[in-house]
This record gives structure tokens, sequence and C-alpha cells, in this order.
């Protein structure tokens, strides 16, 4: 559960972006793009009247605008292709008084340039030359082909996983309701497990996420808690001395009902909006990309701490559904990453392995020991391997969307 | 060790460069200004009401008086380092505790003159010094200690009155209500006492921490304590703002020293505001959170979402809606599709004063580090401290809004939790002794 998932989460907030691949702004200057050279560097200066750019002309490879908002009303700024209409790359919502980044990688050729004061109409146009500089430029189009193919993927393993969700809820919530708690605690953590794998993706439907997976510790004073977690305490019922000092008071037979027919009704709206043309539409490139990290930023502050699952401390099969689902997605933008950062995706190859690995000593049976069971020192060699792994994978995002 | 505490005593002036030597003023002054120029400004006594600070050549030498009207170290323009400290009474004698209030404002108003906690001149050969020393030689750097009273001070756990108090206990002092998300250590939790030393120079706090708490020993006890740096809050226009450990400017709309209305409006208790607890007036509350951020992720997470986050510009702080740092948010003005360039859920916009009933607060906290937790990750974070008039009014909601809806609350996690009281200032010209003299709370005793 991400803490701040009533709010927006990381799709939502990702739907304030742009949707295009083959754009980004704000991100460091690219010299680990694979292209050669380091980008060549221009400004911007839009005004209710004017776009101002410090050259007409720049050499192909990595380009970096400096956009600085110099009117009184929101802009933006386009770099647009021969026949104007097509958009190669674009920086948006740039406030009065405000500089922002937009850094794109451009073939030689003929462009325009436009700044859109106002965000209305064509804008202010000029024409744009990009010189030859003997930089290999990646062929656009077959990395549009591979990040569709990586989109529909993507879509299709969350739905998968939420309709194995759903038929791992109904046999937990059948055994939970009718008070066999030993299956029901087998089936907890097995469950769980393909919510784990898509947590970003669940987290960015900020009703349901809450109502879910919401953390005792997450509740507000007088809210009422509902849940997975909820069910997990009342399965794994704690002493008075691990429960705040308060004697552990069971749910009563209407509680279960209520409760496990909630979370079963919920897992259903997930899956259903998962299904949805609204939800593949949103799935871009940079959205797997943020998911893929979002997923390991869960395992650093929720799992390998041990707080997901403090009742049943089955925390290291999230660990390992958290890792699946950043695996598949890097998998999934794998073939992008290779062509335009193959150092990225060796270091990311290893560091995956290295952790897996780590991961795999702890296996028992078909699951994992309890996490109350790892030494401090196994808990340090986690967290870093963690560590070395997220770090480059921070910088997918950017390699993939450049 | 004798002799520099010895020839250092006599003579000493109260205001002036007493506990210095040349050489110290010098390097003292040179380190404030390599913290990014952010030490001292010279401000002779900001709490003077409607007084504009003056801004001057860092001064190592400055300092604040411990009287007033108000205790200082709240709109004092905020130094660069803090030791905040929470006792827990440990004598059930009430007696005691007004003669260690008493000992604690002497040893305090001798401390940020520049002077020893206790008089070393006094000091036999053959008995401890009565200071512990190692701020000697140094300057004042503006050193200011205030001093609160936590609810358990009123009544304990059960409810029982500890020192015939409980009847005074303002209405608005209890412990703050569980908020979304926290994690409260206990043994970073409460307190019936606290202590906040601020100064330019960290030796300096902290040797008021500890001369402080070595005369409480056998009254009261450290709880817990807490070091900060870098001020992450301007409390005067004078001073520039700061950034906190996420990188971005913190405290852009803090309430300052310069706002006497605001002030009056939202950080003193007002003669009337509860009629239980008169004592209060002139005083404040303080409001303390040990707010550890996982910045190993922060770090991870692209600038495009780090700035909308925060909703303001990593570079130069200004809101998203654009101008500069001191530009108004415009919360409406919209980009692509309609949705306003500031997200509904970004901190700039739930802490704002208009998504908050218009509540302000002066906030005057600090960055920290303390080492690193064993899983290779630093423990820091922010030493959140904010005084308001009324807290359940200025810092409840707020924080409620905020632990369930602000986007940065997945960097942030609360571990340690305190609100205390602050009562008024011991009015200037009192008489300050460590056996009758008057002492900061004494309204309370009264």
């Amino acid at each position: 559960m991400s803490r701040a998932s009533r709010a927006v989460g990381p799709l939502a907030a990702l739907a304030l972006m742009t949707a295009l691949a083959g754009c980004v702004d704000n991100a460091p200057a690219a010299d680990s793009s694979g292209t050669a050279g380091g980008p060549a560097g221009l400004t911007v200066e839009s005004t209710a009247s004017a776009c101002t750019l410090s050259a007409s002309t720049a050499p192909s490879g990595n380009l970096v605008f400096t956009v600085t908002n110099a009117g009184s009303d929101v802009t933006e700024f386009y770099l647009l292709a021969e026949d104007g209409l097509r958009i190669v790359a674009e920086v948006e919502n740039i406030g009065p008084g405000l500089s922002r980044d937009l850094v794109t990688v451009a073939k030689p050729g003929d462009y325009f340039t436009a700044c859109k004061p106002g965000m209305v109409g064509d804008g202010i146009r000029a024409p744009f030359t990009v010189t030859d500089s003997g930089a290999d430029v990646a062929p656009t189009g077959e990395l549009a082909d591979q990040i569709t193919a990586a989109t529909t993927g993507y879509v299709a393993y969350v739905k998968d996983q939420t309709e194995q969700l759903l038929t791992g809820t109904e046999a937990f919530v059948t055994a939970y309701k009718s008070g066999d708690d030993e299956a029901a605690r087998d089936l907890y953590a097995p469950t769980r497990v393909h919510w784990e794998r898509i947590e970003p993706v669940a987290e960015s439907f900020g009703d349901l996420d809450p109502r879910m997976d919401l953390r005792q510790a997450d509740l507000a004073e007088g809210e009422e808690w509902t849940g997975w977690h909820l069910l997990e305490k009342d399965l794994w019922q704690p002493t008075a001395a691990a429960n705040g000092g308060e004697e552990y008071v069971p749910l009563t037979q209407e509680q279960r009902d209520t409760y496990a027919d909630q979370l079963l009704a919920d897992t259903r709206d997930l899956m259903d909006r998962t299904h949805s043309a609204e939800f593949a539409a949103e799935i871009s490139a940079d959205a797997i990309g943020n998911g893929a990290k979002g997923l390991l930023d869960e395992v650093a502050t929720g799992k390998v701490t041990g707080e997901e699952e403090i009742w049943s401390h089955t925390d290291l099969w999230d660990f390992q559904a958290n890792l699946d689902g950043a695996r598949v997605a890097y998998d999934g933008l794998r073939d992008v990453t290779v062509v335009k950062d193959p150092a990225l995706v060796e270091q990311l190859d290893t560091r995956f392995a290295e952790l897996q690995g780590l991961l795999d000593q702890h296996r028992a049976g078909d699951g994992f020991v309890a996490y109350t069971e790892l030494d401090t020192d196994e808990v340090k060699e986690l967290s870093v391997a963690v560590d070395a792994l997220s770090e480059p994978l921070s910088r997918l995002t950017a390699a993939v969307v450049l | 060790m004798d002799d520099v505490v010895d020839t250092a005593e006599p003579g000493r002036e109260p205001r002036t460069l007493s506990r210095r030597s040349l050489l110290g003023l010098a390097g003292a002054g040179l380190a404030a200004v390599g913290l990014g120029g952010i030490g001292g400004y010279g401000v002779a006594d900001a709490r003077s009401s409607g007084a504009a600070p003056a801004t001057a050549a860092p001064s190592a030498t400055r300092t604040y008086p411990l009287t007033g009207a108000h205790q200082a170290g709240i709109v004092t323009p905020a130094q660069d380092r803090l030791h905040f400290a929470a006792f827990d009474v440990t004598s059930t004698s009430r007696t005691a505790l007004e003669s260690l209030l008493r000992r604690w404002t002497y040893a305090a108003d001798r401390m940020v003159r520049g002077l020893p906690a206790g008089d070393l001149t006094a000091s036999p050969y053959d008995a401890p010094p009565s200071d512990t020393g190692e701020a000697e030689g140094l300057p004042p750097s503006g050193l200011t200690i205030t001093f609160g009273f936590g609810p358990s001070l009123f009544a304990d756990a059960e409810g029982r009155d500890r020192f015939g108090l409980a009847q005074r206990r303002p209405a608005l002092l209890t412990d703050l209500p569980h908020f979304p998300g926290d994690t409260l250590d206990p043994a970073r939790t409460g307190g019936d006492l606290c202590i906040q030393a601020c100064a330019d120079d960290p030796q300096v706090a902290v040797h008021a921490v500890r001369n402080l708490s070595r005369i409480a020993f056998g009254t009261a006890a450290i709880r817990w304590s807490q070091l900060g740096y870098g001020r992450t809050s301007s409390t005067s226009t004078a001073q520039t703002t700061p950034r906190n450990l996420f990188g971005f400017k913190d405290g852009t709309a803090n309430i300052m020293a310069e706002e006497s209305a605001a002030l009056a409006e939202h950080v003193w208790v007002g003669a009337d505001d509860d009629p239980g607890a008169s004592w209060l007036a002139g005083g404040s509350y303080l409001v303390a959170r040990r707010i550890r951020m996982t910045i190993e992720t922060w770090d991870r997470a692209s600038l495009r979402e780090q700035e909308t986050l925060v909703g303001r510009t990593k570079a130069s702080g200004a809101p998203l809606s654009g101008g500069d740092e001191h530009t108004a948010p415009d919360f409406a003005l919209a980009g692509r599709g309609g949705a306003p360039l500031i997200d509904p859920a970004s901190h700039v916009a739930l802490a704002h004063p208009d998504r908050n009933d218009g509540a302000r607060m002066l906030r005057r906290g600090y960055n920290y580090t303390d080492g690193s937790d064993g899983l290779g990750r630093l423990d820091a974070g922010l030493f959140f401290l904010a005084f308001v008039r009324d807290p359940a009014r200025q810092y409840v909601p707020m924080q409620t809004a905020m632990a369930r809806n602000d986007l940065l609350v997945e960097y942030l996690r609360h571990t340690g939790s305190g609100l205390f009281a602050i009562p008024p200032g011991v009015p200037d010209g009192a008489r300050l002794s460590p056996t009758d003299g008057a002492f900061v709370g004494e309204q309370l005793f009264a």
C-alpha cells in the first residue's frame, strides 16, 4: 500500500503528462542515450508575440531546448516534423516566468518550431533545420512499434493478474467466511502476489486502493478499516502486547462476511476497470517505466522493512511479487532500451539477477520464510541489493521515452 | 581546564561579547558564511514588535535576551543549529519542579548572554565546575533557549494530577491524534517539559542542553532529544529561504517576525483564548514532529515527479503557476487539458492557507541526519517545529489532510511527535536567581 494512494496515484499523475513517446522534458543531459557527442543546447524565449530561438539550426543527435516563458500566459513549445503536423517533441505547461528543458533526439531534416502562448491556435512557428552530425540516431518507426508492443503486452499482463487475483480472492474469501482459517492463511500470500505484481496500477485507482490495501497505521482516527490487512490481522491474531497493549477482539461472523464480501466486490471492480479501453489508453511507455521504479520503491519502503505484512510476516512473498512486476515491465521495454542505452540494459540485467539470487536464498516450499526469520545482516543484504537495482531502474523511463 | 574558565569569567557585561576569543569569533563568522550564507543577520532584538530586523554582516557576537513579553526563539530569526530536548519530570514534588524551572531560567539567561551556566568563580577546585566548559571561548552565537510544558505535566496517562496543575491545563494541550501513516517511536514522542536551544554554532546549542540537563538531574531526565542543522524556515524577511533535504525551498509562506498582526492572530495565545489557562496568554503552542524522509527513493524520482509533488520548481522555488519564489501560487491556472498547473494534491496546494481555512503557522524546523538505519540508508529528514496559537485549528486539520492526500507523503514518515505549551516570557527587568528569582512559566504556578 502506498501511503499517498488516496490522492493521485502514479498512473493518474502520469495522465497529466504527455502520453507521447519520443518526448520528455526535464531529463538530465542525455549522456547515456547511446548517441555520440554531447547534446546541442538552444534557448527559446516565448512571449505573447514572439518565439525567439538562439539558433535556427542544430546538429543531429541529442538536442536540448531551454524554453523560457517571458510572457504572461501559460505556454508550450513544439518541435514539429517537416509536414508541420506530426509532433516530434513538445514541452507543455510552462507557467509565466518559468523555464523548462525539452530534451529530444532529432534526425537530420527540416522541422518547424512553435511556441504556443495561451495554448491556443497553431502557435508562433518558424522553420528549423537539423544538419547531419554523423551521430547514430535510431529509426523512430521501429522504436514506435516496439513501444506499442511493450504497452500492449503490459496491459495484457495487468489484465491477467487481476483475473488471477479474482480467482484467488474468491477461494480465500470462501475459506475465511466458512471459518477455515488454516486454509485462508495458506491462501493469503499466494493470492496477494497478484495484487503486489501490479501494485502501482492498483494504486492508481485512488478509491479502491485504500479500501483494499490500507494498513492499520495508515488509518486516520475514527476511520473504518477494511481490506486485506484487516483480514490478515484477524487470521494472525496478535497478543495484547503486540496490539498496543489492548486485547485483540476477533471479528464476528457478520463482520467477516461484510468485509470479505467487500474485498471480493472491490477485486471484481478492479478487474473490470483494468479491462476497459480507457485503462489501456493510459498505459504508455513512461507509465510502465515509472511503474517498474515504483514497484522497487515499494520494496524499499515497505517490504524490506517488514512493515507491509506486520501480522502474517509474508513480506518476502510481496517482495518477490513486486520484483516480478518490475521485471515484467522492464522486459517489455528492454528491446527499446537496448537500442538506446545498451549499458543500462547490461546493468539492469545483472542487478535483477543479483537481487533475485539473494531472494531465492530465502525460499521455503512454494514460497518464502517469514520476514521475522531474517537476521539483520540478511535484511541489510537485501536492502542494499534493492538500492543497487533501483538506482539504474530510475533511469529507465528517461532512457525509453527520450 | 580551570584556568580557562577562571580567566573567562570576570568582568562580564550583559549583551556584550564575552565568551569569545578573537580567533574564535573569526572562525565562527567564516563558518556561518560557509553554510550558504544563512548565518547571522545581526538582529539585536527581533522581538520588538513591528521593528524590521536590520540586515548586517553576520555576527557571531549577537545576543537575544531571555526576557521579554514573549520567549525568545520563536520570532527570533532562525539560527542555523538546533538542539531540542524533551524531559520527563522524575520528581513528584511541585516545589522541586518550580525550583528546576527557576534554576533553568537563571542558567539560560546566563548562557544566552555568553556566560557559563553557573558562576565559575565560586567553584571550588575540588568540585566539578558549574559549567561543562565546551562553550568557553565561543561567542554567544545568537543562542536562544525556549521552554515548554507537555500535556503529561498536567496529568499522567491515568489522569492523575501530578503537581496540582490539572485544573490549569490548557484545553488545547492534549496529545496530537493519530494521523494516517504515523509510525511514531514512543522513545521519540511526548515529554513533560521541552527545551528548544537554537544557535548558529552547534556546540553552543548542545552546550546549553547539556548544562540544563545536568541541572535537572534528580528532578527531570531527558526523554529524547534531537539535533538539527540547516534551518528549514525563514522567520524574518531579511533571511533567504533555505532548502530542506528534498532539495526544495521550504517555508516560503512562513509567518515572519515583521508581521505583527499575523503574529497576534496566528502565533500568540490571546488573553481570552482559554479562561482556564490565562497563564498562557502571550505564549504559544509548539508542534514538534520528527519527519523522516525516504531520501533514497526520493532521489530516484524524476524531476517531473518531484516538482509535481511539491508544486514548485526545484531551481528557483517558484510555484508551477509561474513567477518567482514569492509569487502567490495560482491554483486555478490551468494548462493542457484544463488540468491545473499546480496539482491539487501537491504539497504547496495542501499546505496553503487558502486550503486550510486561512490557518498559518510560524514554522521553525531544521533538517536532521541521525546516522543511518542499518539498511544502508540515511536516517534523515525534517525536524518540524511550528508555533501556533491553536493547534487544533492550525495544525491538526492540515496534517490530517496532508497525511491523507499530500503526494509527498509517499516519501515521508512521521517518527516522533510532541505538543507543548510555550509560556510567555519572563518580563524584562525581572530579578533572576537560582533560589528565589522569577522564572519561565511562573504564571502557571502562581
